[in-house]
């Protein structure tokens, strides 16, 4: 349920930024809307048995779900990639997106 | 066939990228550019001899077993899509070379790097993988927007990456729900996942939603015709060929595989694609370059492909694939041709170009035969892919479909002779008109003809891979049959998936 609000109020606020005349905070925007789709992976595998994913370690039943955690890791990479750029995009051409900003 | 090569259609055009950066200008740097996209359209023509017979070959990557490794599928359907995407790339860097825009620095690479991306998503057989390639397409696309350096290049990049950006978002989503209601990703285990389970079809719902967008369907074209006509003609031609045809691919193999064909819900494909195909071609009338006149009509054209899976019968589908290819060649060749005269004659606006025929009637050639191809008259393939789709839409009982797309088709050739005669027929300005314009240009402000002058000619290179692509549409057209039973192929393979599921889950 923490995570559901969790993902809930993130992907509100992604969407509040994003509807934001600037630059910027459209990027911050897709910030907070990547990392609720990152939330909403984790769910994906389960959330309650968190053992870490070695064999041998814990029994079958405790071991957390690898599988989204390397796709978290992926999505991670990609959208702080994009984060850079965007910022870079934010920056070249200052001043022509932000007419009421203020 | 040996499918351990199979992976090296990513992993070669990756390591050419690599190694082009190194390199900026000249010889060498131009080897390897077209060479790697000739290397992948010799490929391509293996793999599609290969499947000719709906054989499907799968190599499971890195050698673990089926079900753990991520499988890299080729059938004929895939083996098409291969072959075509690496033709348009191979024409449109022969024209980034023309024009000189290979000369930039990472140019090459970005479009080779561009290209790896599409074959992986057109070979992964793996959800998640899919969203990793359709990233390793979008990223250097990014970089090739903004690559043009002017300001409105800048802004329609903007556009670009956060439109491409909130869909992948989307559709990473869909892949998080599809992961947990079916408890996989891997396609070959989710067929029919979502006929079974209302969940994983929601789920996918999500996946097809994001795709969808990415087509540049109805009502969500709008990023489309904002930033396709933003960057330069090259780099136009590449994203029309490629982009919104990967969607396309993606949606025509998830609806056949994970939906397998559910008939329940295709009367919401048969109004979207409709209207798409409707509303298109109207925004394309108000349109004052060639360019904008052009991408309104890509979203025309992406109704009618996308017809072929809201039909879902074998005609259908096999029409569907047909014209997906035929689209590919045509739009990328009208691109090229425009984007030739906008080039040499820096602009694309109708009211300032004039009787072009004379002065290059090879390109004016060129034009026509793609313009009248992508309204669908013989003797070019865009009469056969209609042909085909209209009788798929009347043997299916889609009366109105069938009309809809007969009347748009006639649109869309209004509209090609729009170009044709304000761009291409009539005399040419007279030397006259230019002197005086010459004399006083304080004066004028408004429309005034510019004269193209005598030592602008468009150069040879720059026409050739236009035409190089209408020849292959009147191929297509004339010997129209071959391609034909490949797409009947393809079709039958997504009508019945078992042997695609078979191959992968290698059971």
């Amino acid at each position: 349920m923490t995570l559901a609000i969790t993902i809930g109020v993130l992907i509100a606020g992604a969407v509040y930024l994003l509807l934001q005349r600037g630059m910027v905070r459209i990027v911050l925007g897709f910030v907070l809307l990547s990392h609720g789709a990152n939330l909403l992976l984790m769910s994906a595998g389960g959330i309650f048995r968190r053992g870490e994913p070695l064999l041998g370690r814990q029994t079958a039943g405790a071991l957390a779900d690898p599988l989204p955690q390397a796709f978290v890791l992926t999505a991670i990479v990609i959208a702080f990639s994009i984060t850079i750029y965007m910022l870079t995009l934010a920056v070249t051409g200052k001043g022509d997106d932000t007419e009421d900003a203020s | 066939m040996n499918t351990v090569l199979l992976p090296l259609l990513v992993a070669v055009p990756l390591f050419c990228a690599a190694l082009l950066t190194m390199f900026t200008t000249g010889r060498l740097c131009r080897f390897l550019f077209l060479g790697t996209s000739t290397g992948a359209l010799a490929a391509g023509f293996l793999l599609l001899w290969a499947t000719r017979d709906g054989e499907v070959h799968v190599h499971q990557v890195g050698l673990w077993p089926a079900g753990v490794a991520i499988p890299f599928v080729i059938d004929t359907f895939s083996a098409l899509m291969v072959t075509t995407t690496a033709l348009l790339v191979l024409v449109c860097s022969a024209f980034a070379v023309a024009t000189g825009e290979a000369d930039r620095r990472y140019l090459p690479s970005l479009i080779l790097v561009l290209s790896a991306g599409v074959y992986g998503a057109l070979l992964t057989a793996d959800l998640f993988n899919l969203f990793v390639f359709v990233e390793v397409m979008l990223l250097p696309s990014y970089g090739l927007m903004a690559i043009a350096g002017t300001l409105r290049g800048l802004r329609g990049g903007r556009v670009y990456v956060t439109a491409n950006l909130l869909t992948s978002t989307i559709f990473l989503a869909g892949v998080a729900l599809v992961y947990g209601t079916a408890g996989t990703v891997q396609l070959g285990e989710l067929a029919g996942a979502a006929r079974e389970s209302p969940l994983v079809a929601v789920a996918m719902g999500l996946v097809l939603l994001a795709m969808m967008v990415k087509a540049a369907v109805i009502p969500v074209h709008g990023w489309l015709v904002r930033t396709y006509t933003a960057p330069s003609p090259a780099v136009t031609a590449l994203f029309s060929g490629l982009h919104t045809k990967v969607a396309i691919y993606v949606i025509y193999r998830l609806y056949a595989l994970v939906f397998d064909g559910d008939a329940s819900l295709l009367w919401i494909g048969l109004v979207v694609f409709t209207a798409t195909m409707a509303v298109g071609v109207m925004g394309a009338v108000g349109e004052g370059t060639t360019r904008s006149i052009l991408v309104f009509h890509m979203v025309s054209q992406i109704g009618y492909i996308l017809l072929g899976v809201a039909l879902f019968t074998e005609l259908g589908l096999m029409a569907g694939i047909f014209y997906l290819v035929h689209h590919m060649v045509v739009k990328a060749s009208l691109f090229l041709s425009t984007g030739a005269v906008e080039h040499v004659h820096g602009t694309g606006e109708l009211e300032r170009l004039r009787g072009l025929a004379q002065r290059e009637p090879l390109l004016a050639l060129a034009f026509l035969g793609a313009a009248l191809s992508l309204a669908g008259l013989p003797p070019f393939s865009g009469f056969v892919a209609k042909l085909a789709l209209v009788a798929a839409a009347f043997d299916a009982g889609q009366w109105v479909v069938a009309a809809i797309a007969i009347a748009v088709s006639l649109i869309t050739l209004m509209s090609m002779l729009k170009i044709w005669s304000s761009v291409f027929w009539g005399r040419p300005p007279e030397p006259e008109r230019e002197l005086r314009m010459a004399d006083g240009p304080s004066k004028g402000g408004t429309t005034t003809i510019t004269a193209p002058s005598a030592v602008t000619r468009i150069r040879t290179g720059l026409v050739l891979p236009a035409v190089a692509l209408t020849a292959v549409t009147l191929c297509v057209g004339l010997g129209g049959q071959l391609l034909l039973d490949l797409s009947a192929q393809a079709a039958a393979h997504l009508l019945d998936t078992s042997a695609y599921v078979e191959a992968v889950t290698n059971r």
